[in-house]
């Protein structure tokens, strides 16, 4: 374990975990957008700046992408990453002033007005929802395309997403809530990623439950036997 | 070709090679390098090869297209030795009389030599041109000699010596301590110690472990690295191989833009001929080092110059930047240690093996030793490529090798370090250029572009110029950089189109600090100082344009004003013929009528200058 302090508080963390994960845990709240501890840390917001001492010199850094190291004294709540958090606030409200989520983390950090011309964005470009399809799913459905603020979270082409098996983990780990998933009859869509998929019905109560397309893959992927998913997950338990 | 399988051989093989080469014989070379392609050298090359052809197939005399030698402005430059007679400008048309008169006969032809700009002197060889009379090639110097297609030219001047030297009499703590003592910085910008980087790469856990040489050269204007690779690609590989040695490395990477095709060609050969005569690949000279060397293209996008994001290119994957808390070395190329260099930095390896860390060390100042190259463009005489030792003044670069600025008019600026270093203003001129002095005043060395800007200059509109390429090359993966070099393109807009704000200058310097302290890279790191720099040194400049809506330089189209002076106009009429808003009206002279001068209707005019250009008369007026 590794020992060192947050805002004065000592604080113990694995080796290897970073700054972020052991002050979440630690019950430390540092503004966080792009972070989710089910994938890598991939530094994209910048909210989540911290200082940290080590060694008598003080750097600003983003604190999910900082390893832990014994003996560091990290601050939380300076003058100079309130103004750096501030101002990055400011300009993904700029980018998305319709995400509730980010008017709400703006408010909070004392963000009222914005300086810039307002886009009409929702997409913050964390990079969450690729990043949990690659990691975690393995579908590799979607990916970012394009580089500066034409950046974009899509489907190869643009089109329908081939490798989405409609899981919906994307759906469930967006900050901003703005992939929407939506259940028919016997269809799932991801509608962001323009990806339908037929669901199978539960063998017990009838219900469609899962695309079989998704069922079929991590059958294989965990190697489940044949008939596992024949009764959905409320039946089963 | 042989296989050398000893430094004995290697020897041998050089001395064989000299011994096949008179001194005295007649050879016409001819600068291959990226400024002379344009000037045209391909077409003077084939007349030299018909004319060749036709009256003297078999006498000896040799014709050698080779790298660059610098001076670019004055191509296509052809130098004829033994005499070593520098002729500038030639035109295919000129070839047969250079034949006739130079070659055959010794005679110089003085219209093709080159006017010293102040005596007015013919200059017969190179090394009297004042462009190259204050700069230290110890670097590039072997450009214009070699043939970079030839590994036979490379060996002839000196090369694969420093390797020999490296394998048999030192061991691999020797060479980095050499390097160290050298205290050769990294000529990609960072300007991190390359031996100490060495160290720890070669302390580093781990089996496989690579090297990489970044030719990522993405920076505007900027073309040394290229130069380098396409005119002695030898150079860089031999760097590498010594590199990896020290290191323990024994697969390396050249990651080189896709859009140098001649420098992806000339270092595919180059990499075939070193295998070939067994000084690349497995059992390196009979040493038993392996060492390969694989060359990686890339898309072109400024950002892959960035080491994380260059090494996630070479994997296959986007070229984004990632934390380096864990540093390259330890955690670099697929996970292993890597060591990455730029194309400048490895040519400097070895120099440094060959004469030794003393010899080196005494260029240059303090904390920066040996020579840096530059790519010297904008408005100044001479542009091209310089190399000069560290610590020579901006004035040096600028009057002496530069030649000054061209049509009388007064020097403004210099901007160093490519898109992302700063604009150093006048009263900086005598500024002795090394890392850490250009770092002090808001620039940097960068990879090494320099671009002067005399009066006609608008500073808002070069930060705005930088910031825009800024913006496009920013990978967008950082919320600072990305939406930050955004904004401040869209606040230098609106400046430079006469919509700015007086809080505009306040809020560029805090989106500035944060794009620099917030943001992951060095690309986000550095991409406000156009803008920073401009507003340290040019305030004023920005004041009037968002106070008085002028653009003092008369850049600014929005914030320009046009009028025709009725006292000088001749109502010709031909400024309202060309105005393509039909703004301009009056009444046309004729044989029996006068006429009436013309008039712009400011309302329908969009400032786009035709009737400047257009007027015999210099009646219109720009304000």
């Amino acid at each position: 374990m590794v020992s060192f302090k947050i805002d004065g508080q000592s604080v113990e963390g694995k080796e290897g975990a970073n700054i972020l994960e052991v002050a979440l845990d630690a019950g430390i709240e540092i503004p966080h957008l792009c972070y989710n501890e089910s994938v890598k840390p991939y530094g994209a917001c910048r909210l989540c700046l911290v200082e940290v001492v080590k060694s008598g010199r003080s750097r600003m850094t983003t604190s999910c992408t900082y390893p832990v190291t014994e003996g560091i004294e990290v601050l939380t709540r300076t003058e100079k990453t309130l103004r750096a958090r501030r101002m990055i606030i400011e300009l993904i409200l700029a980018m998305c002033p319709g995400d509730k989520l980010i008017q709400d983390m703006a408010r909070e950090m004392g963000v009222h007005e914005v300086r810039f011309k307002k886009e009409d964005k929702d997409c913050i470009l964390c990079g969450l929802c690729g990043r949990v399809c690659d990691e975690v799913v393995g579908a590799h459905a979607i990916q970012f395309a394009f580089r500066g603020d034409r950046k974009e979270m899509v489907p190869p082409f643009g089109e329908e997403a081939m490798n989405c098996i409609a899981c919906g983990a994307c759906v469930i780990v967006c900050p901003v809530d703005v992939i929407r998933m939506k259940e028919e009859g016997d269809e799932r869509t991801i509608l962001r990623w323009k990806r339908t998929l037929k669901m199978k019905q539960c063998k017990v109560c009838g219900n469609y439950f899962a695309p079989w397309f998704q069922l079929e893959k991590f059958k294989e992927q965990v190697k489940l036997s044949k008939d596992f998913f024949d009764v959905c997950y409320t039946c089963r338990t | 070709m042989v296989r050398l399988s000893s430094p004995q051989e290697l020897g041998k093989y050089r001395d064989e090679i000299l011994s096949k080469r008179n001194p005295d014989q007649s050879l016409i070379t001819v600068c291959g390098g990226t400024g002379c392609h344009a000037s045209g050298c391909h077409a003077v090359v084939d007349a030299f090869k018909k004319v060749l052809h036709e009256k003297a197939s078999g006498n000896g005399i040799g014709l050698r297209v080779t790298g660059c030698h610098g001076f670019c402005e004055r191509g296509p430059l052809v130098v004829i030795q033994p005499k070593k007679v520098f002729y500038q400008k030639v035109k295919p048309e000129d070839v047969p009389t250079i034949f006739q008169e130079t070659v055959l006969n010794g005679k110089i032809l003085e219209g093709l030599l080159y006017d010293h700009p102040v005596t007015g002197e013919k200059i017969i060889s190179e090394e009297e041109v004042p462009f190259y009379q204050k700069q230290r090639r110890i670097i590039f110097g072997n450009n214009g000699n070699i043939d970079p297609t030839q590994i036979e030219d490379y060996l002839a001047v000196g090369g694969y010596q420093a390797l020999a030297k490296a394998l048999f009499s030192m061991k691999p703590e020797e060479i980095i301590r050499e390097v160290k003592k050298a205290n050769l910085r990294g000529r990609g910008g960072g300007g991190f110690p390359a031996g100490l980087k060495w160290e720890q790469c070669r302390n580093a856990p781990g089996n496989i472990k690579y090297v990489i040489c970044n030719a990522d050269e993405g920076d505007p204007g900027a073309y040394m690295d290229r130069s380098l690779l396409e005119g002695n690609p030898h150079s860089v590989l031999e760097g590498m191989i010594i590199g990896a040695f020290a290191i323990g490395s024994h697969e390396g990477y050249v990651y080189v833009r896709n859009e140098y095709p001649l420098a992806v060609e000339n270092l595919g050969i180059a990499i075939r001929q070193a295998e070939e005569v067994g000084l690349l690949g497995k059992n390196i000279l009979g040493s038993g080092f392996d060492f390969e060397v694989r060359v990686s293209r890339g898309g072109g996008a400024f950002v892959c110059g960035e080491s994380t994001a260059l090494m996630a290119s070479i994997e296959g994957n986007v070229g984004e930047p990632r934390a380096k808390h864990i540093h390259t070395v330890i955690s670099g190329l697929w996970d292993k240690p890597t060591n990455l260099n730029n194309v400048e930095t490895w040519a400097n390896v070895p120099v440094i093996i060959n004469e030794g860390a003393d010899w080196y060390g005494r260029i240059g100042t303090e904390g920066s030793k040996g020579t840096k190259i530059f790519s010297l463009v904008g408005k100044v005489n001479n542009t091209g490529l310089v190399e000069v030792p560290m610590g020579i003044t901006l004035r040096e670069i600028v009057y002496d090798i530069g030649g000054g600025i061209p049509d009388g008019k007064g020097f403004k600026a210099v901007q160093t370090g490519g898109p992302s270093g700063g604009c150093i203003p006048e009263s900086m001129i005598d500024l002795p250029v090394d890392f850490d002095r250009l770092t002090e005043v808001g620039s940097m060395m960068g990879s090494g572009g320099m671009i002067v800007m005399d009066e006609t200059t608008c500073m808002v509109d070069v930060a705005k110029y930088f910031m825009n390429f800024l913006k496009d090359e920013s990978c967008g993966k950082c919320t600072s950089c990305r939406e930050g070099t955004k904004r401040m393109h869209e606040i230098l807009t609106e400046i430079s189109e006469g919509r700015g704000k007086p809080e505009h200058i306040d809020l560029l310097e805090e989106l500035g600090w944060v794009t620099m302290e917030a943001s992951l890279c060095a690309l986000g790191g550095t991409a406000p100082n156009p803008a920073l720099s401009t507003i340290k040194y040019f305030r004023k400049e920005y004041e009037e344009h968002i106070l008085n809506r002028r653009c003092p330089a008369k850049v600014c189209r929005a914030l320009l004003h046009y009028r025709i002076l009725s006292e000088l106009c001749t109502a010709c009429g031909r400024c309202a013929k060309v105005c393509p808003e039909k703004a301009i009206t009056g009444i046309q002279k004729t044989k029996k009528e006068k006429g009436k001068p013309f008039e712009i209707d400011p309302v329908k005019c969009i400032q786009c200058g035709m009737c400047l250009e257009t007027c015999k008369f210099d009646a219109v007026e720009v304000e």
